[in-house]
């Protein structure tokens, strides 16, 4: 049981980044970019490949965060410059990044089977062999996104960035190029998307060519819970809660693993959860009017 | 100050639906005038301005604001010496975000903007000062979300948000045309002290006749994507609703057959 505890923690923890990531675009933007998937994994693929060669973990990461930089600003370029639709952009590049990564792993799956990685190094730092080790390490790196993301949303440049999710045309109004503040936060998304990806590659000792399917809705998922159990009144709120609905999605996962059902029906469950809490005020909406008609029509409008 | 020469603009060019919307439009601005811009529903007024903004660019003609060539500029670049408030109040301001964070982006206009803190405590007391002149206690919301203030509070915003910095040209586009009357005269009356206070110079699009000819120093009115009056001093002081729409009937060979229009000018 404690094993399932430390493991579900350190899921939700390495996976928060990429959440954080979806957050950026998703909510703070207001761009539904499916680059994420290719991201995902190309940041695992990159970090792989660079330890599996013998090379420096914390590099290693550090490069696979370059490569999601990269394939943000693809996506952003496709959309900025080409105007090709947001959700088609992410599409494209996700496409294009599954030969890419397909190239940079070589093969179609990677062991890192004891190999040096920044959880073997960060728990050789520790006092005591720990099973919470990969969590430790995943609590103090999200800790500091979350930091920087809510110092850097409330600098002068990251107003604008929401403002350009917010209201465009205001801000284009207030002298913004709203391209370049596409341009950094699908960057600045990707890069956090791919830096988790090389995390979990590493604490899972693989990275495949798959490993990336189905992220952006396993995000969209722990975005939407988080903010539905944690609330988002405030800024900072709002980026614990995703933080937060990232742990309490994989304990959904873990939970109905034990309940019995296989891991191949994730992704369906994942969709479901997504359907349900987006079909949510629609369905609420429904069953108002049935019981007060007139009163729920005035509070909508 | 700003001077237009011969200013082109079509929508949907070399169609069966090409509409001329400006047809070689020349006006200039001396610095300080503020022009109330009239005419009937698409006479091109929304699009001059819109042409003057930046948001589309005309097929022809040059656009100079003080001295300058800002023809070929992109909207945003343009925004560095350009206010505006829009038409629909919502226009202006970023919903989710707090009264202080509206003000900051706007008081940053064509300035740098840094990775520093946005708003430190200097900057909250000068918006909380600009907000007390507006009189509509948003002073003490600084930390609202926008989203929750109403369509006259938002317009209000949006008009300090257009001149906390100075702007060289303040574009109004009808901007208090879907406030409540009660509203659209607290907004108007702020509008014509913002603008003598700072001595600016404006162009306000209006439907109201009477409007036109109260405010401001210059009426200009537009008819099919062309300029056909253009009063103003002691002529224009002279001038009541009816001599404007006689005097605009016989100029353009067409009756003022807005709705609007008439119904503005009855009330």
């Amino acid at each position: 049981m404690l094993y399932v505890l430390a493991g579900t923690l350190e899921q939700g923890l390495l996976f928060a980044l990429m959440v954080l990531g979806v957050y950026l675009t998703f909510r703070v933007l207001d761009y539904a970019d499916l680059t994420v998937d290719g991201s995902f994994t190309m940041g695992g693929a990159i970090a792989a490949v660079i330890i599996f060669s013998g090379g420096n973990p914390w590099l290693a990461t550090l490069a696979a965060i370059c490569g999601g930089l990269l394939a943000g600003t693809i996506t952003g370029l496709l959309h900025t410059v080409f105007k090709i639709t947001p959700l088609l952009s992410g599409i494209l590049t996700m496409t294009g990044l599954y030969s890419v990564n397909l190239r940079i792993l070589g093969r179609a799956n990677v062991p890192l089977l004891r190999a040096d990685t920044v959880i073997t190094r960060f728990n050789s730092w520790l006092p005591t062999d720990s099973i919470y080790g990969a969590s430790l390490l995943g609590l103090i790196i999200v800790v500091l996104a979350v930091v920087a993301l809510y110092l850097f949303l409330k600098t002068e440049v990251g107003l604008v960035l929401q403002a350009t999710g917010d209201n465009e045309q205001m801000i284009r109004a207030q002298g913004v190029n709203t391209n370049h503040m596409k341009l950094l936060g699908l960057a600045l998304s990707n890069g956090m998307v791919a830096c988790s990806g090389a995390l979990v590659a590493q604490n899972q000792q693989f990275a495949d060519a798959g490993m990336g399917i189905g992220m952006i809705v396993a995000g969209l998922a722990s975005v939407i819970i988080g903010e539905a159990i944690f609330g988002k009144r405030t800024l900072l709120q709002h980026i614990i809660a995703v933080v937060c609905g990232s742990v309490v999605y994989r304990a959904v996962l873990a939970l109905v693993l034990r309940l019995g059902l296989a891991p191949t029906d994730f992704k369906l469950l994942t969709a479901l959860i997504v359907v349900v809490a987006l079909a949510s005020p629609q369905v609420k909406g429904w069953l108002g009017k049935g019981k007060n008609n007139r009163k729920g029509e005035t509070l909508d409008a | 100050m700003l001077e237009l020469t011969d200013i082109c603009k079509a929508f949907e060019k070399n169609t069966v639906n090409e509409k001329v919307a400006l047809d070689q439009v020349s006006l200039s601005l001396n610095s300080g005038e503020f022009v109330t811009l009239v005419g009937s529903n698409g006479a091109g007024k929304s699009t001059l301005l819109n042409a003057i903004a930046g948001v589309y660019l005309p097929d022809c003609g040059r656009i100079m604001l003080d001295g300058r060539e800002i023809t070929h500029l992109s909207e945003h670049q343009r925004a560095t010496w350009i206010g505006r408030v829009f038409q629909n109040p919502l226009t202006g301001t970023a919903p989710q975000m707090t009264v202080e964070e509206n003000l900051v982006m706007a008081w940053k206009r064509g300035q740098r903007r840094r990775l520093r803190k946005a708003i430190r405590s200097q900057e909250r007391s000068f918006f909380s000062e600009q907000l007390a002149t507006l009189g509509l206690g948003l002073e003490d919301r600084l930390t609202t979300k926008v989203g929750l203030l109403s369509g006259g509070q938002r317009q209000a915003l949006t008009l300090l948000m257009a001149t906390l910095r100075k702007p060289q040209l303040l574009l109004l586009d009808e901007h208090i045309a879907s406030l409540d009357p009660r509203t659209a005269d607290i907004v108007m009356d702020l509008t014509c002290r913002i603008v003598n206070e700072q001595q600016l110079t404006a162009i306000m699009v209006t439907h109201n006749l009477e409007q036109a000819l109260d405010a401001g120093t210059r009426t200009v009115m537009m008819h099919e994507g062309r300029i056909v009056l253009d009063i103003q001093g002691p002529e224009r002081k002279r001038m009541n609703v009816m001599d404007l729409m006689n005097l605009f009937e016989k100029n353009s060979g067409a009756n003022l057959n807005s709705d609007r229009v008439l119904l503005a000018a009855r009330a």
